[in-house]
């Protein structure tokens, strides 16, 4: 029994494949069998086919978050591989890759599988995950990459803190590139880092909080980058997570031109957010890198704009309230977003004319895919069909109690955003509905 | 005497008192002026008024401190309030309760005002916003210590009749300093010129945002300066090295007799204590005849007692 199903008359737009048309989309036993503007397949007339009219809706390749925390295994109280992938379905997101600090850390095989069980029992998205770079993210020893490459761990990071030793980090970028997976790094310089809080600037001196410098972060991947122009050439792909600074940036202008093997990401909260967020100690607004400043916010956009940017990502970072509701000193880092992302992005990104739908579309499908190796983000034909459909106009009010997600530590909560996902479909099947 | 009729028809309507950034000029000067009223209260022979009979008050204190807490619990007492000492030293992300609960605890026993004191920056903000007590800040890690910021103007409007005009120095460790933020509020808004000086090591992140001048040099400040307060070293807050000794801190940044000998002679000499004798201070300046820092103590108390008095008359008045 083959299943078909007709997605007819939507926008059509597939960047990788240079698609932005008026057309139908079939798909035949999870697969995309055609894109046209009239599609004949044969199979059609002979089968049961069920037809979707999406006139006037979006039909993008699945969304894909190449950074997120489901806190499985270790924290289940505040977000399981299961609820973490139901939110992300419902959000547009046919794939995700998990961020390996947990408690075990995801470190070996075994825990690599784990996630990809668990992910698969849950049929929702497709759940990836990346391994630590070093054993329990302690920055001393290397985790086993080869084991975690052979089972499928999509990168290496030690996220949640960067690779501090320089030799370490020299160490893990030689050796990674073995395996051909990508080795990302949360660049902060725990020196220049100390036990900041916030960004650090008028609002932290004011505030009697300490301070994260933009230093912390663009000393680490300056560093970076003279590690990776050292071992070059090779299979290295290194990918910088969350850049938050106007330094960062010009760091990553750079060293595209001197065409070195780097890509780096963009969080919502550092496009729609500055530090005065934190202004009443709201500790929904305490994430980590920093908010920073209306500079540093232009100058991240400035870069989406100019095609420096190769991913946008949530860093959806699931608390409990009951540890949010703390002094801000003592508040986790992080914010849930991964529910209302696409919003947030049409919010920081199309509305105010910095990207196209095609443009935004790229930067949450085909180059992330690229970013982890996988043969995903397109609407190809033979490709495994992922595919969102949106509807690009239909405006909704962010209501954090009707989150999937376990968690409600999300500033966003009460904001009108438009950009809605009507339908998810994961390897043809459709997996959540409106 | 426009301003004094100014301050006699404004009311005040806060709670809480969480800082002096959020306090207007009126503000400021209204408490100053209450505290007046209350410095008499303790000269007379009994020394007891009883505006808060039945109420309680909360000493939660999570840092060390002595002269502050006993300070709010004399000015509570004198009130006629009961006083609840509640002091718990703990690292803020060490497990164990959490501030909102023992917060609600205590409020559950009935309490009307919280003095608080918290190693992080905000808690007395956080608190308020969580609880239906009155809050006073009494130090919230390097953000502000208003009733010590209001103390020093106090003790220098007293002496000096007004702060329009002065030029005050506050040395030493202003980036971990409570007490340089809660006086460069109080003293810019009441028309000082405020210089911070100490070693850039010291100075919190873009410190030129702030409405202060900044030097590194106090041998070029010393001349200049009506008033000067010298911060307390505090070497548990101090982060890494941020100067190579104390000998050379002192050096350059320490009050000796030397340095006070081209100070204007009606210079006023403050501390908020405890002073490392000999290290921001020589014991001779500390003693000496320009030195305050004892009436700088008795004022403390008048003005804590003025706290106290507003914020629950504010309170009462269910604003």
């Amino acid at each position: 029994m083959s299943s078909e199903l007709l997605i007819k008359n939507g926008r059509v737009i597939d960047p990788a494949n240079g698609v932005d048309k008026k057309c139908d989309v079939l798909i035949v036993d999870e697969k995309i069998a055609e894109v046209g503007e009239k599609t004949q397949d044969p199979r059609l007339k002979t089968q049961d086919c069920k037809v979707i009219d999406v006139a006037g809706k979006l039909v993008v390749p699945g969304l894909i978050d190449i950074h997120v925390h489901f806190r499985e295994p270790g924290d289940e109280e505040e977000e399981t591989i299961a609820s973490g992938s139901t939110a992300a379905v419902a959000a547009g997101f046919t794939s995700v890759v998990c961020m390996p600090n947990t408690n075990p850390v995801i470190e070996n095989e075994t825990d690599v599988e784990y996630i990809h069980r668990k992910g698969r029992q849950t049929r929702k998205t497709h759940v990836y995950t990346m391994g630590a770079i070093t054993k329990g993210l302690q920055g001393v020893e290397l985790a086993e990459m080869g084991f975690m490459a052979d089972a499928g761990a999509v990168g290496f990071t030690d996220d949640g803190r960067g690779v501090q030793d320089p030799a370490v980090m020299l160490r893990a970028l030689k050796y990674a590139a073995m395996f051909d997976v990508v080795v990302a790094q949360h660049c902060q310089d725990n020196s220049f880092a100390g036990n900041g809080v916030m960004n650090a600037g008028y609002y932290s001196t004011i505030l009697g909080l300490p301070g994260i410098d933009p230093l912390a972060e663009e000393a680490m991947l300056w560093r970076d980058i003279q590690l990776i122009k050292k071992i070059r050439p090779g299979r290295i792909r290194y990918h910088a997570q969350h850049i938050s600074t106007a330094g960062s940036v010009e760091l990553i202008r750079a060293a595209k031109r001197d065409s070195l093997p780097i890509t780096c990401e963009v969080t919502p909260h550092h496009l729609l957010f500055t530090e005065e967020c934190c202004a009443e100690y709201d500790t929904n607004y305490k994430v980590n890198p920093p908010l920073r400043g209306d500079k540093d916010v232009e100058a991240l956009k400035q870069a989406i704009a100019e095609g420096l940017i190769d991913a946008l990502v949530t860093d959806h970072a699931p608390h409990l309230q009951s540890e949010k509701e703390l002094e801000f000193l003592a508040a986790p880092f992080g914010i849930a977003s991964l529910e209302c992302a696409l919003g947030l992005y049409v919010k920081a990104l199309i509305e105010p004319g910095v990207l196209d739908w095609p443009g935004l579309i790229s930067l949450m499908t085909e180059k992330p895919a690229k970013i982890i190796g996988v043969d995903k983000g397109t609407l190809g034909v033979g490709k495994q069909a992922d595919v969102t459909i949106i509807n690009p106009d239909a405006e909704y009010e962010i209501d954090v109690n009707t989150f999937r997600s376990k968690s409600r530590n999300c500033p966003y909560h009460g904001w009108k955003v438009k950009g809605k996902v009507e339908k998810t479909i994961v390897g043809g099947e459709i997996r959540f509905e409106a | 005497m426009a301003l004094k009729r100014k301050s006699k028809q404004f009311k005040w309507h806060r709670k809480h008192l969480l800082g002096l950034r959020e306090l207007s000029v009126e503000e400021i000067t209204y408490i100053l002026d209450t505290a007046k009223g209350f410095e008499q209260i303790s000269t007379r022979s009994v020394k007891k008024a009883p505006p808060l009979r039945g109420k309680v008050v909360v000493n939660l204190f999570f840092e060390d401190s002595t002269r502050t807490r006993n300070s709010f619990a004399l000015a509570a007492n004198r009130l006629s309030a009961d006083i609840i000492e509640f002091t718990k030293k703990t690292s803020s992300v060490s497990k164990g309760e959490t501030l909102l609960d023992t917060a609600r605890n205590l409020e559950a026993m009935g309490i009307d005002i919280v003095v608080i004191r918290h190693g992080a920056g905000g808690s007395p903000k956080f608190l308020s916003r969580n609880i239906n007590a009155c809050v006073v800040n009494a130090g919230d890690g390097f953000c502000e210590h208003p009733t010590q910021g209001l103390l020093d103007v106090y003790t220098i409007r007293k002496i000096k009749g007004t702060l329009e005009g002065l030029k005050i120095a506050i040395v030493g460790d202003i980036a971990h300093s409570r007490v340089a933020r809660s006086d460069m509020w109080a003293m810019t808004k009441l028309g000082a010129e405020v210089i911070f000086v100490g070693p850039p090591t010291l100075m919190p992140p873009q410190v030129d945002r702030l409405p202060v001048k900044v030097s590194y040099c106090l041998d070029e400040v010393i001349e200049k300066v009506d008033v000067i307060n010298m911060l307390r070293i505090q070497f548990e807050r101090l982060g890494g090295n941020p100067f190579p000794s104390i000998r050379e801190y002192s050096h350059y940044f320490g009050l000796t007799v030397e340095r006070m000998k081209r100070a204007k002679p009606d210079i006023l000499v403050m501390h908020p204590g405890p002073i490392n004798r000999g290290l921001e201070m020589e014991s001779e300046v500390a003693d000496g005849r320009n030195s305050v820092i004892l009436e700088q103590v008795t004022n403390g108390l008048a003005v804590r007692m003025a706290v106290l008095f507003l914020v629950n008359q504010a309170a009462a008045q269910g604003d």
